[in-house]
């Protein structure tokens, strides 16, 4: 006999799949901090943790954010290993506290913060940027941080500075040797640095920046290619002459010193036309500077971006 | 040790489920959302390494009936090579259906100007005729010195293999270094026993009579 009886429970009254992951991270996240509270100041800053309330940006992306789990476990931080899974695996290399990052070479007012003032010198910032990978893959990443161009003025750089050299941490004895010139180094021209898009992040998804994303601050550059954002940053220095990059000595026909996101601009081996946003099927169209054309085209005009790639 | 028929049917269907693993595990690895951020990459990643790990192996075999005795081994090296080329055409269909999704004018374009596409795709065009003429049927029609001549285009096409994954790397290539000196090392033994056959042509050794050592035995069954 087929006894007709209702559900026991009712579709409305389940629990959405979304809505307990977020219980059980705030769970994790709440046992983090009643951790961090014990502990003594410098080693309170721990990826993971919240970083509180964040001012919302008008530049930030209202397309769909890449996953979490992805987007912290799908890194290129040859440092900590040159496979993408790597870096997650190898966060035990590198120690984000104690921490100073110093702003130093053409300025007057030479800087050298550790991280906890960098957290409070500007309120923070949640920037949600797309990010293009010169391999041809993107994210769309919630990021926390502060406007470089308020840490540059913090520094005063002098008139003869045109030029902003970014140096990673390095570690020989516990990082990977060889592969590239270390420590790895980036550059950006000074209006660029200045561009109310880049910025110095320290965290994201609302959190502490975790090591394999570049812990604890590193620097974001939206329009460009991701390898332009240069991690674990111990030193900002203002040059009159422009730096020569890591990857620029590594394959100087294949990574330039602007590396502007141009889907008309191969790489020499494979098309920067598409790309293959992380969590999609098929591939979409890249777009000019990413998709940034009206926040920095003006700084390009004139320039052949052909030959300046 | 020469295993009887029977014993080689059951090896060579033991040693097709090994090779059927790497493609098992990939396919759980999707099914179970394993394969990390980019499950396309990871797949075509994945089977591209296998056709290059099978042409290693099928190279292998040889050398082993060589320095082993084990002669039997050379009737397995037809599924290895098949194996090789099985991996390669899913290497491949993964390009052009997950990849690049069938966009005729972008793969056509990718295959004439990416040297590292280039190279890669001729690997696998290269392989077509080899995968072909591997049967019994074939192998008569041709006879055994043309097959050979034609099977021995296995050297260029794992050169080619490893040249493929070189070129594809942005900057660390100790994985592609590891492929190619396995191949170095294997094709500059075969290098080397055609100069003992040089030297001991040089040597008149074959002016008085032809002579055997070992066996002669049949490489593939009626």
């Amino acid at each position: 006999m087929l006894i007709r009886r209702p559900a026991d429970i009712l579709p409305s009254e389940i629990t959405d799949s979304g809505l307990y992951l977020a219980r059980r991270r705030f769970m994790a996240q709440a046992g983090t901090l009643a951790l961090a509270s014990a502990l003594p100041a410098g080693l309170a800053h721990a990826a993971g943790q919240s970083l509180g309330p964040l001012a919302k940006s008008p530049f930030s992306a209202t397309e769909s954010q890449t996953l979490y789990k992805a987007a912290t476990t799908y890194n290129n931080f040859y440092e900590l290993g040159t496979d993408k899974e790597d870096p997650a695996q190898n966060t035990h290399r590198l120690k984000p506290a104690p921490w100073t990052l110093r702003i130093e070479g053409l300025v007057n007012k030479p800087q050298t913060f550790g991280i906890d003032q960098l957290l409070k010198l500007v309120p923070l910032e949640e920037r949600i940027y797309r990010m293009r990978c010169v391999e041809g893959w993107s994210m769309v990443i919630p990021w926390v941080g502060i406007p470089l161009a308020s840490l540059l003025k913090l520094a005063d750089p002098q008139g003869s500075a045109k030029y902003v050299e970014f140096v990673s941490h390095y570690d020989k004895a516990t990082m990977t040797r060889g592969v590239l010139d270390w420590p790895y180094n980036e550059g950006l021209r000074l209006d660029e640095a200045r561009n109310p898009l880049t910025i110095l992040a320290v965290g994201l998804y609302g959190e502490v920046l975790p090591v394999q994303n570049g812990a604890p601050v590193r620097l974001v550059v939206p329009w460009k290619y991701g390898f332009k954002g240069a991690k674990s940053l111990v030193a900002i220095r203002l040059l009159e002459k422009q730096p020569t990059t890591a990857w620029m000595k590594a394959g100087p026909s294949e990574y330039g010193f602007y590396a502007n996101v141009n889907p008309e601009v191969d790489h020499p081996r494979w098309s920067q036309a598409t790309e293959r946003r992380i969590g999609e099927f098929s591939k979409r169209k890249t777009l000019m500077f990413n998709g940034y054309t009206d926040q920095v085209a003006s700084m390009y005009s004139g320039l052949d971006l052909r030959r300046y790639f | 040790m020469t295993p009887d028929n029977r014993q080689l049917s059951a090896i060579k269907a033991i040693l097709f489920m090994v090779c059927l693993i790497p493609a098992f595990l990939l396919w759980r690895g999707f099914e179970m959302d394993s394969l990390g951020a980019n499950p396309i990459e990871a797949i075509t990643r994945n089977t591209g390494e296998w056709t290059l790990r099978f042409l290693l192996i099928t190279l292998c075999v040889t050398p082993l009936r060589k320095y082993s005795g084990w002669h039997w081994v050379v009737r397995l090296r037809r599924m290895l090579g098949l194996f090789a080329f099985a991996y390669g055409a899913a290497h491949l269909s993964t390009y052009l259906w997950l990849d690049q999704f069938f966009d005729w004018q972008a793969i056509a374009k990718d295959i004439l100007k990416r040297p590292f596409i280039t190279v890669g795709f001729a690997a696998l065009v290269l392989m077509t005729p080899l995968a072909l003429t591997s049967s019994n049927f074939t192998i008569r029609k041709l006879g055994g010195r043309r097959w050979q001549s034609l099977h021995r285009a296995i050297y260029p096409i794992a050169m080619l293999g490893c040249i493929h994954f070189w070129w594809l790397v942005k900057k660390d290539v100790t994985e592609p270094l590891i492929y190619s000196v396995i191949l170095a090392a294997l094709l500059g033994l075969r290098a080397w026993w055609r100069e003992l056959e040089r030297r001991k042509q040089l040597a008149g050794g074959y002016l008085q009579q032809p002579r055997f050592e070992g066996k002669v035995i049949k490489i593939f069954a009626k």
